[in-house]
């Protein structure tokens, strides 16, 4: 913008922007900072914050006392394995549907789009049912395959999205030096693509390490992740705060720092295109 | 260029999704619907047969039904109403220039990548606890009796930590639309003499319309589903209090084990969310063809 900004403004700018950024994230800094005091400090009032008697002890607890690295694993296994499925599945319909357009494909689109929004509750009970009788309650296999049905018409979406930017002359110009759809589709499209399936796998991840309703109901202690995991702690015998707090500030830190390099994507992805 | 041999093949690519999808979106549904005419409970499994409409007679004349009916669209309008407006005033904030701006932004999303059990407990506890809690502290050393948020205002205390969860979302969707505004036609304006108030109800709000339209619809799809939340904090009470419908069908199928009860609270669930998929759906189809 060409219009002169005066210092004054943007320091007074400066200072509200760091008030409010600070605010916004004053509960996981909160959590944070709690996590490494002891439980007595941790409910200390006035609260301190930052002289204390800072420990680790409550990260090597945390996994002394709960096995934290199997939750820890369950959920790396259901997010990254739900995603990988749902890409196997998604990839080739996507691709079909940007560069082979039929009367149908916009039909089938807002088909997949319109199963997004059937609500889960809807479905819990048969869910349970089955899930029940087949022994599929409280497995990873079972949560990687709801998972992945979930997520299937977001990666379709998003991957049909980048897809449909990379122009069609490219193919036409392979086309016309004889190369088949598989050369076509190894030698001229897949590198363009790659951009494109890499946000949509990490915009993927984190929702499903997030996701926190079929993970709460179709799961109890083996293959329970970090949501449910931390689910436990809201008993009264488990308010434990400053561990509470570890398991929490490893629960989060990863995803964060993934979910802060895909702020863009992000937009993208769950507006369905709409917002770019 | 589509030739016959690429369109059998892009149908064969499509298949396995448009299956997998089709048969997760009619089986459990139709196994719903069934259910919800049948007389079934898990713990007494010998008594099974057809009810006709009985189930839903009950789950729509129980009175916690007309709580959760409520309570569900107080969360919802409460939620879009807190981060609508936070979410632009934030947006705009963030599309001024100021020092360290990157980083304040990268602080205000970090809410939305915390997982639901995480923010709702630390919010409960840490936060909103009436002995120990920050709020309480803050209000004692202002001078005032801290209330006991969870207890006192429950479906409040849920509504605040939803919306700091989805504020963020508003907030990032609201700023990408900010910064896609044609700066020449708002220098332009300033040119012609026009005011910052001016400017922001006749140039930002109008294109600013969409996007926001946008924000409400998608959270509402995810608001209509709050569930974890309330699961840890509250628990669905003090009573009914902060029963959303969601909560009230969890509650009838896995701690009461009412399958069919659950079962027609289900499909009252899906109708409702469908009435706000059809408006969300034409606005991206129409998006589509552009």
């Amino acid at each position: 913008m060409a219009r002169a900004v005066t210092t004054r403004r943007k320091a007074l700018l400066t200072v509200i922007g760091w008030t409010v950024g600070f605010l916004v994230f004053f509960p996981i800094l909160w959590t944070v900072l709690t996590s490494f005091k002891t439980e007595g400090e941790a409910i200390a009032n006035p609260p301190s914050f930052l002289a204390f008697d800072w420990t680790t002890e409550n990260y090597t607890e945390v996994q002394h006392r709960s096995d934290y690295f199997l939750h820890m694993m369950n959920s790396v296994v259901i997010s990254f394995g739900s995603t990988a499925l749902g890409l196997l599945f998604a990839v080739p319909a996507a691709w079909a549907m940007a560069f082979a357009p039929g009367k149908r494909t916009k039909d089938i689109l807002m088909w997949m789009l319109s199963t997004k929004m059937m609500p889960a509750v809807g479905v819990l009970v048969p869910l349970y049912i089955l899930f029940r009788d087949s022994g599929l309650l409280d497995t990873r296999v079972g949560l990687v395959g709801v998972l992945t049905l979930i997520d299937l018409p977001l990666i379709v979406w998003m991957l049909y999205t980048y897809f449909r930017e990379i122009p069609g002359e490219i193919l036409e110009a392979a086309r016309m030096d004889g190369a088949s759809l598989g050369k076509e589709i190894v030698f001229v499209l897949a590198p363009m693509a790659v951009p494109g399936i890499a946000s949509t796998t990490l915009l993927n991840i984190i929702l499903s390490w997030n996701e926190a309703f079929w993970t709460l109901n179709l799961t109890t202690s083996n293959a329970a992740p970090l949501t449910a995991f931390i689910a436990s702690y809201s008993s009264p015998e488990g308010l434990f705060w400053a561990k509470l707090s570890a398991a929490s500030t490893l629960a989060i830190a990863p995803i964060l720092v993934l979910g802060w390099f895909s702020q863009r994507q992000l937009v993208r992805g769950l507006t369905f295109g709409a917002v770019k | 260029m589509a030739t016959l041999h690429t369109r059998a093949s892009a149908r064969l690519m499509m298949a396995p999704s448009v299956i997998v999808l089709f048969a997760w979106m009619i089986v459990p549904l139709a196994m719903t619907l069934y259910f919800s005419f049948q007389r079934y409970n898990l713990l007494s499994p010998d008594e099974h047969g057809w009810t006709g409409l009985l189930n839903y007679t009950y789950f729509l004349t129980d009175p916690a039904f007309g709580d959760a009916l409520t309570n569900t669209l107080l969360l919802v309008g409460g939620v879009l109403a807190i981060t609508v407006v936070g979410g632009l005033c934030l947006a705009l904030m963030l599309d001024q220039p100021f020092w360290g701006r990157g980083i304040v932004r990268l602080l205000v999303i970090a809410p939305f990548f915390v997982m639901p059990t995480v923010s709702a407990l630390v919010w409960k506890n840490m936060l909103m606890n009436p002995v120990y809690g920050v709020f309480a502290w803050i209000a004692r050393t202002l001078g005032v009796e801290p209330i006991d948020w969870l207890a006192d205002v429950p479906l409040l205390s849920i509504i605040l930590i939803v919306a700091w969860q989805w504020l963020p979302f508003a907030t990032l969707i609201l700023l990408t639309a900010l910064q896609s505004l044609d700066t020449e036609q708002q220098e332009a304006a300033e040119m012609d003499g026009a005011g910052v108030v001016g400017r922001f109800i006749h140039l930002v709000l109008p294109h600013l319309a969409r996007p926001i339209t946008v924000v409400i619809l998608i959270e509402t799809i995810f608001l209509l589903g709050v569930f974890a939340e309330i699961l840890v904090t509250t628990g669905g009470g003090p009573g009914t209090a902060t029963t959303n419908i969601v909560y009230l069908v969890y509650s009838q199928a896995l701690l009461q084990f009412d399958v069919g009860g659950a079962s027609a609270g289900g499909i009252v669930a899906v109708v409702l969310a469908n009435i706000v998929a059809v408006f969300l759906i034409r606005l991206i189809g129409k998006n589509l063809d552009r």
